[in-house]
């Protein structure tokens, strides 16, 4: 006899089209239109970081950059879906989740240029550093969700990842772990279709990267990455369920990788241009300023308005980085809890020689 | 009270356990089975499954989901099973646990004790006899202590509990259960990177840890020697003053420890010696290790692990050149 012991499905959800019609059905009830606006200011404030980053690493004033442009709906959706208590996990592209918990901009800048004071006081905003070894940031914010659990913290934590990402180990470990104690966390799968050079298609042969999280037990959703109301109703229905004793949640957002993977590759080496282009129109930003506009929430004045204060703030992060210095003794005073003498004397030995000058 | 390393550990994770609610045991077996060694016997009994959790099997989580924990106010005590799994945790501790307290300034913690039995002896399958402790060294940022018997194996325990570092506490399998020492039974600490001089004499220093001290101090008593043993029981940091006052009064300096000869800590040791006592030498300084390949199959494992002879043959060749 032969009988079917499991079956399972993926649904997907977009609540705005691409013209930025709603289904109303599906629209968020605590997304007033001061929250859509706020939410619109802050993807138009991440992709002016994300170019300006870019504009200072060609001129050699900050180091390497993932840039975010087009994924800034999977990113702003989702963050401003959590409460400021809930933990976020954040990876090299994630610098919305840091806008948008008030991590000061020149902390993000200083980051780039390479300083690790960048970091000083992410804990405090309930946010880790971005995580560059891809994958291992899951398993860390399974134990964070674990420990909230265990504090007996009402709050979740959200963990991002791109689609590469999902290849990795740790990606199973972590979302077995979840299951297993039924923690409080949110796996959010940033899939822009490339980790670097490699498209979707050769990370996996599963249809949706989504399902990855059924083996596991846990709850899925795919939505449509570039509809901001999409990514925050999901994110913020999975942090009510996660919360009140549901299974982890994976949620695969549909976006694409507009730029570079980083400041260090020319995607035109290993992607057509004309794969690019139908994404074009698909614009995250552009989508919900149609919205916006079209039930008079957002006009032309506000939109100049709002470039204008982006700019300011990203003038004086400018500014604040270009002064940022090295502070090398910074690096032996933070390995350990206390100072090795063997470590004092490197440093001793480097400081009386004037190594650093 | 008189015990064995393993009942000693017990000892320390009891009372670690007691006094800060934050902290937790998890690895694989480790609850109602108590360890595949025992070391946290009847813990699960007294703390609930809460407190000292099996996970499932997979090593990267074991230690990736401890550092979540460490970061966020909990003390987490990992167990990897066998030191030679941790292979599959080498990226958590490496890229991430070494690291957190640099990357942010010190603005994120890593207090972590994480257990793994080590070293062989015992006639177990491939894998479960590796001496990593200078891989873990070299990392910078992970502070790496053995124990070689039960008194130091509860104290410097204890002292990791109350590290705000990520600690890498090797368990040498041999030595569970070889002697039972007196042991405090109360809370106690040996201080971290302070090493032990179990051996006082004049004419040559043995540096050794873990496995490889008692059998050093019996080559030394059964030949009537003089010599000076150094116990470091912390890996990383070393406890360079201790090594160079003892080179200096003796002048001749053996390196000694399971771990393969060839990179190991040995290396780190007798460069040590070599650049800061270099004229206090009477002979170059000779380092004897398990032979430089990885560890064999039980049957032959006797014939890879320094035995009393070799130790012997190293003094002689130290004494005569």
């Amino acid at each position: 006899m032969i009988k079917e012991v499991f079956n399972g499905s993926i649904k997907n959800m977009q609540i705005m089209d691409e013209d930025g019609n709603i289904d109303n059905s599906l629209f968020p009830k605590d997304l007033d239109s001061k929250k859509l606006i706020e939410l619109y200011k802050f993807m138009n404030l991440g992709r002016a970081v994300s170019n300006k980053l870019l504009a200072l690493q060609r001129l050699g004033k900050v180091a390497t950059f993932a840039p975010l442009n087009g994924e800034e709906a999977v990113q702003a959706g989702s963050a401003y879906a959590a409460e400021e208590s809930d933990f976020i996990v954040p990876t090299f592209r994630n610098h919305l989740p840091f806008i948008i918990r008030g991590v000061p901009l020149e902390n993000l800048f200083i980051a780039v240029k390479g300083y690790e004071e960048a970091y000083s006081s992410v804990l405090q905003k309930h946010l880790t550093p971005e995580v560059i070894a891809v994958g291992s940031q899951y398993t860390q914010a399974a134990g964070i969700a674990f420990s909230m659990k265990y504090q007996k913290y009402k709050n979740a934590v959200i963990v991002y990842g791109g689609d590469g990402s999902t290849s990795e180990g740790d990606f199973y470990e972590a979302m077995n772990f979840a299951g297993v104690f039924n923690l409080p966390i949110i796996f959010i799968i940033e899939n822009n279709e490339w980790a670097i050079s490699v498209p979707r298609s050769k990370q996996t042969a599963s249809k949706t990267l989504a399902q990855k999280a059924v083996a596991a037990g846990l709850d899925a959703i795919q939505v449509d990455g570039n509809d901001v109301i999409a990514v925050y109703k999901a994110t913020k229905d999975a942090l009510d369920s996660v919360k009140n004793s549901g299974k982890p949640f994976v949620i695969e957002a549909l976006t694409y990788r507009m730029g570079m993977h980083t400041t260090s590759d020319d995607p035109t080496k290993y992607r057509p241009e004309s794969e690019v282009d139908p994404w074009k129109p698909k614009d995250p930003i552009l989508r919900l300023r149609k919205y916006l506009a079209s039930n008079k929430l957002w006009n032309d004045s506000m939109e100049e308005d709002m470039q204008n204060q982006n700019k300011s703030l990203i003038d004086n992060a400018t500014a604040k980085v270009n002064e940022a210095k090295a502070n090398p003794k910074a690096m032996f005073d933070n390995v350990y809890s206390f100072m090795p003498e063997t470590l004092k004397e490197e440093e001793d030995e480097a400081l009386k020689n004037n190594f650093w000058q | 009270m008189i015990t064995n390393m393993v009942t000693a550990l017990n000892n320390a994770l009891d009372l670690c356990l007691e006094e800060n609610s934050k902290a937790i045991i998890l690895g694989e077996d480790v609850g109602k089975d108590g360890g595949v060694f025992r070391v946290t016997d009847g813990l699960f009994d007294k703390y609930g499954p809460n407190r000292v959790i099996d996970t499932p099997l997979a090593e990267s989580s074991i230690i990736g989901t401890s550092i979540g924990m460490a970061l966020s106010g909990m003390h987490p005590f990992p167990e990897i099973q066998f030191a030679g799994f941790s292979y599959l945790a080498f990226n958590q501790l490496a890229a991430h646990a070494a690291r957190y307290r640099s990357r942010t300034r010190g603005n994120i913690k890593i207090p972590m004790v994480l257990r793994m039995p080590v070293s062989g002896g015992v006639k177990t399958l491939e894998h479960h006899s590796e001496s990593p402790e200078a891989l873990f060294s070299h990392i910078g940022g992970l502070v790496v202590m053995e124990p070689s018997n039960p008194y130091d194996a509860k104290g410097m325990l204890i002292k990791a509990s109350h590290m705000d570092d990520p600690v890498i506490f090797l368990e040498p399998t041999k030595l569970y259960r070889l002697f039972k020492q007196e042991v405090p039974e109360g809370m106690y600490e040996v201080p971290a990177g302070k090493a032990n001089l179990v051996n006082e004499g004049d004419d040559f220093t043995i540096i050794t840890y873990g496995t490889m001290v008692r059998p050093a101090q019996e080559v030394v008593k059964e030949n009537n020697l003089s010599a000076d043993i150094l116990d470091l029981r912390t890996i990383n940091p070393l406890d360079e003053s201790a090594i160079l006052s003892s080179v200096r009064k003796t002048g001749r300096a053996l390196v000694l420890h399971e771990a393969p000869l060839s990179f190991g800590a040995g290396a780190e040791i007798a460069a040590r010696i070599g650049e800061k006592s270099l004229y206090d030498l009477k002979s170059p300084v000779m380092r004897l290790g398990g032979f430089s390949f990885p560890y064999p199959f039980s049957g032959d494992e006797d014939y890879w692990v320094p035995n009393k002879n070799r130790i012997l043959y190293s003094i002689k060749k130290l004494m005569n050149s």
